[in-house]
């Protein structure tokens, strides 16, 4: 497991959803629910997102796997896992 | 020889404070350029030329509180000598200046000095009388306030939509299985930078179907109704610390739908990041609003005047549908409702309007 990888992938995330909501910050996100509900993004805030995502990560999410990236928990794990980056720790409960 | 006035940028909007130049007198300008950046309700905005010309004279200056269609500025046109056109004919037009020894209340001017107000500037902007404590705490409220006078902009277009026109409203049901399946078909083919939004797809129904009813789109000025020529659709898009903003999609219904997915977008992100331009503003012919996303089923919207028709767009979701073969099955589909001015048009036009948006929806054209 490479530390350093975990905290580029949520850089790269806490960067791109500046672009799209200023306000939002990482640390107050619940991160088993829905990103799109708990900061108010609209399918075109959304695309955006993702676009800023490919453009610092070089993942790009397709349509059918946006299922999978509604949460944040969710959506490092996918990103981890396309990136070949193990999965992100498990935050202690 | 050309005038460029303050434009109207809509029914809710009848002054913006002039906040600066962007071009140089003896500068060529195309059409479209950047002259000036005027405040107003709706956050900044740049006033485009809407035919090329050099500036000549420069007549608002910053600070100043203009009324819609004021005098901005006098250009030449092209081949004509700027510099003939620099100087003021005879009578000055402009409005006087301050009067040096404007009163100010002493209330104001220690209010004043508290927020920073700059006195000088708010005399320019209030030339007919002194000065109060009100004034020089609205030029120094923080810009969050404005949000209140977006609102209170809003509350006077809707109040006079409801006075005025006497709506009438129908909704439908579409099945948009078909056109959904289309665009993730669509999308998979493309790069995630050119992806369509199924509203996009839904803007360009809307505005080919109302090729078929043109009673739905125009302007009722003075109890007259004046069909409009093209489909501009002012698409309502909501801000994210509260507020609405309609930016205009000019002729809708003869773009690709990747041209309109570009142009929505950027037109969606200039409204949000607060750098709309005078075009944006202006030229709607009806208004598309959607709340589906935001968890709304159904919505019956109120017509922005004069214009004379609203079509609201309900939540897509799965739901219970009777197939063609009287089987009860599982798809997709969208709540549509038609908001319309009764002294335009009657329901059967109405209706014919969503039948046509049906027929397109079901059998969507991506190219």
């Amino acid at each position: 497991m490479t530390p350093t990888d975990h905290e580029t992938l949520r850089q790269g995330v806490a960067d791109a959803l500046s672009e799209i909501a200023p306000e939002a910050e990482l640390a107050g996100i619940d991160p088993r629910r829905s990103l799109r509900t708990q900061l108010d993004l609209d399918s075109f805030d959304f695309l955006n997102f993702l676009i800023a995502l490919h453009q610092r990560l070089g993942v790009e999410i397709p349509e059918a796997d946006y299922g999978r990236v509604d949460t944040l928990d969710g959506l490092l794990s996918y990103l981890a896992a396309r990136s070949g980056v193990a999965a992100p720790p498990r935050p202690e409960a | 020889m050309f005038e460029l006035r303050l434009p109207s940028f809509g029914a809710d909007m009848d002054a913006a404070q002039f906040v600066q130049w962007r071009a140089e007198p003896g500068q060529a300008l195309e059409r479209g350029a950047i002259v000036a950046v005027v405040e107003t309700q709706k956050g900044a905005i740049d006033v485009e030329l809407w035919q090329a010309g050099t500036l000549a004279r420069r007549v608002a200056e910053p600070g100043q509180r203009l009324p819609v269609g004021a005098l901005l500025a006098v250009l030449a046109s092209p081949g004509e000598d700027w510099q003939a056109l620099a100087v003021p004919a005879a009578a000055p037009s402009s409005e006087p200046a301050a009067p040096a020894g404007q009163q100010v209340s002493p209330a104001a001017r220690r209010r004043a000095a508290e927020l920073g107000v700059d006195l000088a500037t708010l005399a320019r902007q209030l030339p007919a009388r002194p000065i109060t404590l009100a004034d020089v705490e609205a030029a120094g409220a923080p810009p969050d306030q404005r949000a209140e006078g977006m609102r209170a902009a809003i509350g006077a277009a809707m109040a006079r939509s409801k006075r005025e026109i006497p709506h009438y409203y129908l909704g439908c049901e579409i099945n948009v299985e078909a056109a959904l399946q289309a665009l993730e078909a669509f999308n998979r083919q493309r790069a995630i930078g050119t992806r369509v939004l199924f509203v996009a797809l839904a803007c360009r129904a809307i505005a080919q179907s109302l090729r078929e009813t043109p009673a739905l789109n125009g302007h009722c000025i003075d109890g007259r109704f004046q069909p409009a020529a093209a489909i501009h659709l002012g698409v309502v898009t909501a801000l994210r610390h509260g507020g609405l903003l309609v930016p205009t999609l000019h002729d809708a219904d003869r773009l690709s739908l990747t041209g309109l997915m570009e142009a929505l977008n950027a037109a969606v992100a200039r409204a949000r990041q607060g750098q709309l331009r005078s075009s944006d503003l202006a030229d709607s012919t009806i208004t598309v609003s959607n709340l589906g996303e935001a968890g709304a089923d159904q919505l019956y919207g109120v017509i922005y005047p004069p214009q004379v028709a609203l079509i609201a767009l309900g939540s897509v979701a799965a739901r219970p549908v009777v197939q063609q073969d009287g089987a009860l099955g599982v798809a997709r589909t969208l709540h549509v409702s038609l908001a319309a001015d009764h002294r335009v048009s009657d329901g059967r036009i109405g209706a014919r309007f969503l039948a046509a948006l049906r027929e397109r929806l079901q059998h969507p054209e991506l190219s």
